[in-house]
């Protein structure tokens, strides 16, 4: 048995290389092709199999067992208490504003970054001077990694600050307001400094998208007498749809999850002003050691995350992934 | 069939294999302290013996201090290894602390801030009881009861804190107006130094504990010793005077008495924190411990810091004349370290413990490091800074001090008050305020 397992193991990697097959594992694999192809499913599946079962699958299972428990992270787990973390979860005010604060982040960023990202990439597919250099400026944000940003804008929105200074001298010292410290004011500075960081992102996204537009459609559409406008209604943004849908599913996720550039920002705070779910997360579990509780925070961020990952799937990605994910193409 | 099963068995003992040997490959590297440490000694001998401290001292003056008192303890005791690891406060303190304790490697030798919180870790397991090891010395120790749980010492302070405001006296003379003994007098000051154009009062907010320093002095203005002592054990403030205290908190809020933009204002990182302000002379007061002038020193300029020692001056939480509480009660706590690890590596930390309560390095501590009030009693005429020796005065006539009560209380509670303090001064209301009196006891 185990003579036997050596062999084979050892005819896995040769069988992988078709130009190094030599004249006796022909045979082998004429053999059994079927066994070969197990056995460089199992070799290439296997450590992202073991990888994502370790750090995706059991933690989840783990928090979700955790959240029945009150536990302060010291010592045995314990004691067991139900489902009153997700009772009090949902009569917690404080939980209940992080949820609007993230949904609200949300929206914005589909609603306002989405058309904005469209109308830029549009723009910046045309030929112009300096095309190139516009993207690149575009697109740098998204390159820092978003620690950067947190204390940079942070730092530039000080009162008195750079941003203070750059609207005084442009005439707007009237419009200058207490950035980091105006409670109504902190969630949408927030989502203000995630755009800077993010809209780059979704461009390159759309202008890769824009690539896979044919321009033959797009000339024919002139001749037959349509308009730029129609063009981009009729022809250009149709068939940008399915790199939109994407952009719609790693955005939406994304901002469900928000936490670090928030976290410098403004520490979720003044007060709650612009606490996220994850930010209030991160306070009770690590912070306040309440760990059966926060996980208990995880699982519904969890929830919701997964139940949108798969009504968007669903309902929007299913022309997109046909083939991916269903045998009816290919 | 059956081979190929084996064979994904043998690929996934491999893959284990390697990743388990990942893993405890970089554990290893990552825990210098349990690798020298006492495997080779047990008991009371301290040979070749590494321990890794967790200090919230990153700048200077107190960086300095505790580097010579290592150097210096180190030449004392040969075979014992000192590695300094200075780690910013708030990161220190709410995340880096508990996760440490939650693992199997946590720090030898840790700062932490004694009360429930300290009780709490000792949950933990891993905190060790040195009640044998200090039990000579610990007696000459002001302040110890404060690091022991259930009359077992857990830890032991290295220096003592009061809570008072620190101002700039240059700015008080030019604008001539003299220290306030009442908040009306605060309050009056207020709106001169604001004419002036001076910000009057800097606070901290987005740290949340400065703002629950000035909730809790109006407390200890408004309730008796033994009230705010029960209320803290029921972890619910229920008694009417700290809705009386809220209630005078928001009467002074009302006349506006911080910085602009207090809110997004963080306590000790940077020229722009509430102690930066002090320090630059943008802003004239604030309440804060008595390590802030170290936090000043660290944060600002080099002029703005030589001028520090002649032009800081302190005074107590003013008082609230015709209220229940004690007019000389002041808020504080200390600075302690407990000790984990192998018998040898306790031992040692005691020791070490023991080294920075001596005379000598208590001297360095409050003299230089400008850390607050020495426990050994005999040593506050080291105390330096004008300021310090103002607040070490009162003090000694204070009727009595309380712990800082986000402390007092364990963890979760104690978060969960200076959360919602935090909130109230961010969205003052009704609704917030009250939110205070019962956050403790919130699940």
């Amino acid at each position: 048995m185990s003579q036997r397992t050596a062999t084979e193991a050892g005819l896995g990697p040769a069988a992988a290389d078709d130009s190094a097959a030599a004249g006796p594992l022909r045979a082998h694999r004429r053999r059994s092709p079927k066994l070969i192809k197990r056995t460089e499913l199992t070799i290439l599946l296997a450590p992202g199999l073991i990888l994502f079962v370790g750090f995706v699958f059991v933690p989840i299972i783990i928090a979700a067992y955790y959240s029945f428990f009150s536990w302060g992270g010291y010592g045995p787990l314990g004691p067991s208490v139900g489902f009153k973390n997700y009772s009090f979860a949902f009569h917690d005010l404080y939980f209940i504003h992080a949820i609007e604060h993230t949904l609200i982040l949300t929206v914005l960023s589909v609603v306002i970054q989405g058309p904005l990202s469209i109308a830029i990439a549009l723009l910046l597919n045309r030929k112009f001077f300096g095309r190139t250099f516009l993207r690149m400026v575009i697109f740098a944000p998204y390159v820092l990694p978003p620690a950067v940003t947190g204390i940079m804008w942070n730092l530039m929105l000080q009162p008195n600050g750079f941003v203070d200074q750059v609207m005084k001298s442009l005439g707007l010292g009237g419009l200058v307001q207490e950035w980091l410290a105006n409670a109504s004011l902190t969630l949408w500075v927030n989502f203000v400094v995630l755009t800077w960081q993010y809209i780059g992102f979704g461009i390159v996204l759309l202008l890769a998208g824009l690539q896979g537009v044919p321009r033959e459609l797009k000339e024919a559409a002139s001749i037959d007498g349509a308009g730029p406008w129609e063009v981009t209604r009729r022809i250009t943004l149709p068939l940008l749809a399915p790199t939109i849908r994407i952009w719609g599913f790693i955005t939406v996720i994304g901002s469900l999850q928000i936490f670090d550039i928030v976290w410098i920002l403004t520490g979720g705070g003044p007060g709650e002003s612009s606490e996220t779910i994850a930010v209030y997360l991160y306070t009770k579990g690590v912070q306040a050691t309440d760990y059966g509780y926060a996980s208990a925070i995880a699982v519904v961020l969890f929830a919701f995350c997964f139940v949108f990952a798969l009504l968007y799937q669903r309902f929007a990605l299913r022309r997109d992934m046909q083939g991916a994910l269903t045998r009816e193409v290919g | 069939m059956r081979s190929s099963r084996a064979l994904a068995v043998a690929a996934l003992a491999v893959a284990t294999a390697t990743a388990a040997a990942a893993c405890s490959s970089g554990s290893g590297s990552s825990s210098p302290s349990t690798s020298t440490g006492g495997s080779s000694s047990s008991g009371s001998s301290t040979a070749n013996v590494t321990l890794t401290w967790w200090n919230n001292g990153t700048n200077q003056p107190l960086l300095g201090v505790y580097q010579n008192a290592i150097k210096s303890f180190e030449a004392a005791n040969p075979g014992i290894t000192i590695q300094n690891v200075p780690i910013q406060n708030e990161t220190l303190q709410k995340t880096k602390i508990p996760l440490a304790l939650q693992g199997n490697n946590p720090p030898n030798i840790y700062q932490q801030w004694g009360g429930g919180v300290l009780a709490q870790q000792v949950s933990s397991g891993k905190v060790a009881n040195i009640t044998s090891d200090v039990s000579s010395w610990i007696g000459n120790v002001a302040g110890a009861q404060g690091w022991a749980v259930n009359g077992q010492q857990y830890g032991v302070p290295v220096d003592l804190h009061v809570v008072g405001f620190w101002y700039r006296k240059d700015i008080f003379q030019k604008v001539g107006i003299t220290v306030p003994t009442t908040i009306a007098q605060l309050e009056s000051d207020d709106s001169k130094l604001r004419a002036a154009g001076y910000a009057p009062i800097a606070v901290g907010s987005k740290d949340g504990w400065p703002d629950a320093f000035w909730w809790e002095s109006f407390a200890l203005r408004d309730c008796s010793q033994s009230t705010v002592t029960s209320d803290i054990a029921a972890k619910n403030f229920t008694d009417p005077c700290f809705t009386k205290a809220t209630n005078d908190l928001d009467a002074f809020l009302n006349t506006n008495p911080f910085q602009a933009g207090f809110l997004g204002t963080s306590s000790q990182t940077g020229a722009g924190s509430s102690a930066g302000m002090v320090a630059s002379g943008k802003a004239a007061m604030e309440l804060q411990g008595d390590w802030d002038p170290s936090v000043m020193q660290g944060v600002a300029s080099k002029a703005d810091a030589a001028k520090l020692s002649s032009e800081l001056g302190w005074f107590p939480f003013p008082q609230t004349p015709g209220s229940a509480g004690s007019q000389t009660a002041v808020l504080g706590g200390g600075d302690g370290f407990s000790c984990t690890g192998t018998t040898a590596q306790v031992t040692a930390c005691a020791k070490f413990l023991q080294y920075l309560d001596s005379p000598a390095i208590q001297d360095q501590l409050v003299g230089v490091g400008q850390t607050g009030e020495p426990v050994l009693a005999s040593q506050s005429h080291a105390i330096t800074l004008p300021a310090t020796q103002t607040a070490s005065a009162y003090l000694k006539t204070a009727a009595y001090e309380q712990l800082y009560f986000d402390t007092a209380l364990p963890t979760k509670p104690g978060l969960n008050l200076d959360a919602a303090i935090a909130n109230y001064f961010a969205k003052p209301s009704t609704s917030t305020a009250s939110a205070i009196l019962s956050s403790p006891s919130a699940p």
